[in-house]
């Protein structure tokens, strides 16, 4: 049934206006990237998400969360793409939640993810695409432990992260999925370099450099070897999130451009008025709730379990990038010069877009995982 | 409840029974239909007794009322009965352009007389019939309509043109737009039925670029019409039009896909099928695909909100706009795919030329029934709230 439940548009109706006000492009994205702040978001609005159960909205009851699914979170990531909101909650409450869901370092992590304390990233990619079965960063026993040595970059959160998740390869070569190991490595370890960059969205994302960094035997999540399992669960939530929020972006972008084209006046009419625009307002409008439905779908098929989950997610994760993409192209285009200036949100959706649309896996990516799961 | 089960029951025992075993093998397309009409050549005597059995219980019309030839089931009933026959396999009966349009328009807007005559013989396969809306001068702008109809007394006299007429060469009898006033453009139009036997109606065949098609042009020289075959008031046939539009819009949209047409026959994914052996067209293909199988999302997602009431009624022109598109898009890409292969054009080894033909003939489904422009403007207006649109 892809309507949602009632308990599902409850906490939309909650989710939806907290976000707009405690998470408004003036009072989070804007205010910290004018005020030059390290994290790139702000950590009183964590604890805010603590405080409505947001940050443990993966967690199993058992351990104190929400118990709740894919398709929750998508709503809130939807919100948050909507009002651009920087946040950990991406990469936190589902992509690390989802890796460390059933081992020891769950009991480690996940009261401070709680409590609004903890935040966590992914460190996967090694080059500028993201490609995980390439992953080589070695991980070498030594003693009890592990020592890591190599690089990785697109770490969001990465500077500010409380542990860091990070993909290595114990055995095998790399393309592999088969001898890669997923380690939980806290802020400070000795010999790794954070080099923290400001992307085009204003987020900040890491390189990271392993230098020697050893780590004890119960830094590994799961099992050695064993760790694409976690990996892929990870990955496989982080994209449907990602598809998410991305159309949220898109939802927000075209709103705000709706509302433009029946207020700008040219030529002594309503822009909305001409037909070109028309016609490309409302395709564009059809391509976001194909967007939405295929990310609903996907969060979904995650939360129900089922074989074909791994095909929709990459569905999901392509179309919303694309359609995002076109959004915010229209957006920019359609509101003319005041879309290319910085005092204009639009052009902030357009950024982001680009950020979201990489993160772990673009959208050709993807289309080559639909073909290859498809067969061909 | 209790009274469902039994029903559901009772209607297995029966389709089991009558149901001819020919009858429950898939169809091959068009061409396996029932179209009936007084004209209509059975292609077996099961086809023949099906329609019987199921019309003698009211069947082909489940849903009508009684007196008019129908089984006068309820709407829970009508479900379950359309489940036990796709359990079974069973065809439909009858594919009528009476039960699918006409029908719900005289139940709305004919006398009791015309509905006693006409839907009867509609539910029992009697009669064929055909739908004259558009003109050359009137396609997407029906309401222009020309075919003009003069009162004279007892009856109207007919002269016009109609196109785009499917089937009329096969029609027994036509519903057709006829202008009654030329005062006003909307509220001067009249709902007519005729018959296509009477003097002065003749038919021509109108040969695509794909080959053959059902479509006509249909023309009118001085064909006397009683009043009594009016359907409604004179000068409201547009209410009528527009009511036949809605449901027709509806029922497309009820089979899923917004546009009757589909995003491909064989499944969702077009990559297995056309197995591309380069690089360049897998990468489109497989962008289609993602695109393909969002849709096959979305259209999930449209029948249910549709069934629970969530769907905008603008949904449908979003729907069909999108999902003909794709098929357009899909037949491109099998014709890439296929090469020079795909364009031969009688061949047995080519099907014949069922590529080529697929691929010229999907060119239209973003024209009928609303043309893609059209229905981009119908989301403009009514879901956007765009000025002036």
């Amino acid at each position: 049934m892809m309507t949602l439940t009632d308990d599902q548009r409850l906490l939309q109706d909650t989710v939806r206006p907290f976000i707009a006000e405690e998470g408004a492009i003036k009072k989070q994205l804007r205010h910290w990237r004018d005020t030059g702040c390290t994290d790139g978001y702000g950590t009183a609005l964590w604890k805010q998400f603590a405080e409505l159960g947001l940050t443990g909205i993966l967690i199993p009851e058992s351990q104190g969360g929400a118990g709740l699914g894919a398709v929750e979170a998508g709503l809130v990531l939807e919100e948050i793409g909507r009002n651009l909101t920087p946040s950990p909650f991406l990469t936190t409450s589902v992509a690390a939640v989802r890796a460390l869901e059933g081992s020891a370092q769950a009991e480690r992590w996940f009261p401070g993810i709680l409590a609004g304390e903890t935040v966590s990233a992914l460190a996967i990619d090694e080059g500028k695409h993201h490609d995980p079965a390439a992953v080589a960063l070695a991980a070498k026993r030594q003693g009890n432990g592990f020592v890591l040595n190599g690089a990785k970059q697109f770490v969001v959160h990465g500077n500010s992260a409380d542990v860091i998740l990070v993909a290595a390869r114990t055995a095998g070569s790399a393309g592999e999925t088969d001898g890669l190991t997923l380690f939980a490595v806290e802020k400070g370890a000795s010999g790794l370099g954070v080099e923290a960059a400001a992307l085009a969205d204003s987020s900040k994302a890491a390189r990271l450099s392993f230098d020697n960094v050893a780590l004890d035997a119960d830094a590994v999540v799961g099992e050695v070897d064993g760790g694409w399992a976690p990996l892929s669960r990870a990955l496989n939530a982080g994209r449907a999130g990602a598809a998410a929020e991305l159309v949220g972006v898109a939802a927000g972008a075209s709103e705000m451009t709706f509302e433009y084209l029946k207020q700008r006046k040219q030529f002594g009419k309503l822009i909305g008025e001409f037909q070109a625009l028309q016609h490309r307002a409302a395709h564009l409008y059809g391509e976001i709730e194909i967007a939405r439905a295929a990310a609903l779908k996907a969060a979904q098929l995650l939360d129900s379990g089922e074989a074909q989950a791994e095909l929709y997610v990459s569905v999901a994760k392509a179309k919303a990038a694309r359609v995002s993409a076109l959004a915010v192209q229209e957006g920019v285009q359609m509101h003319g010069g005041i879309g290319m200036t910085d005092e204009h949100d639009i052009g902030l959706y357009m950024k982001r877009e680009a950020v979201l649309s990489e993160l772990f896996g673009s959208p050709r990516f993807h289309a080559n995982r639909v073909a290859e799961l498809s067969g061909y | 409840m209790a009274d469902l089960e039994t029903f559901r029951a009772e209607s297995r025992a029966w389709l089991e029974a009558n149901c001819p075993a020919e009858m429950r093998t898939p169809m091959r397309g068009e061409k396996d239909l029932c179209w009936g009409g007084r004209r209509f050549q059975f292609q077996t005597e099961a086809q023949k007794q099906w329609l019987d059995v199921m019309a003698s219980r009211g069947w082909t019309v489940p849903d009508w009322p009684k007196e008019y030839g129908g089984g006068g089931l309820s709407a829970p009933e009508t479900k379950i009965l359309k489940e036990e026959m796709q359990a079974l396999g069973c065809r439909p009966p009858l594919t009528s352009f009476g039960i699918s349009m006409l029908g719900p328009a005289l139940l709305k807007f004919g006398t009791e007389e015309q509905k006693k005559h006409y839907l009867t013989q509609i539910a029992r396969g009697e009669i064929r019939w055909c739908q004259g809306y558009s003109e050359p001068g009137a396609g997407s702008d029906l309401a222009g309509l020309q075919t003009k109809a003069e009162d004279k007394g007892d009856h109207y006299l007919v002269n016009g043109q109609k196109v785009w007429t499917s089937y009329a060469d096969q029609a027994d009898w036509i519903f057709c737009l006829v202008r009654t006033s030329t005062e006003s453009k909307h509220g001067g139009i009249s709902f007519l039925l005729f018959d296509m036997e009477s003097p002065g109606v003749s038919t021509s065949p109108i040969l695509l670029i794909s080959g053959t098609s059902p479509f006509c042009e249909t023309f009118f020289d001085d064909v006397k019409v009683p009043k009594e075959q009016l359907v409604g008031e004179e000068n409201k046939g547009w209410d009528v039009a527009k009511y036949l539009l809605g449901h027709e819009r509806e029922m497309i949209s009820g089979m899923g896909l917004g546009s009757g047409i589909g995003t491909g026959a064989s499944g969702v994914t077009l990559g297995p099928v056309v197995k591309p052996d380069d690089p360049l067209t897998r990468a489109e293909i497989a962008a289609f695909d993602v695109d393909a199988l969002a849709f096959a999302a979305m259209s999930e997602r449209f029948i249910d909100q549709l069934k629970a009431g969530e769907a905008h009624p603008a949904m449908p022109s979003m729907m069909k706009y999108a999902g003909t598109e794709l098929n357009k898009r899909r037949n491109e890409m099998v014709m890439a795919a296929g090469g020079s292969d795909a364009l031969e054009w009688d061949s047995e080894r080519s099907k014949g030329g069922k590529a080529a033909r697929d691929w010229l003939r999907s060119k239209g489904n973003s024209i009928e029934g609303g043309t893609s422009e059209v229905q981009l403007g119908i989301v403009a207006k009514h879901i956007l709230r765009l000025p002036g649109a």
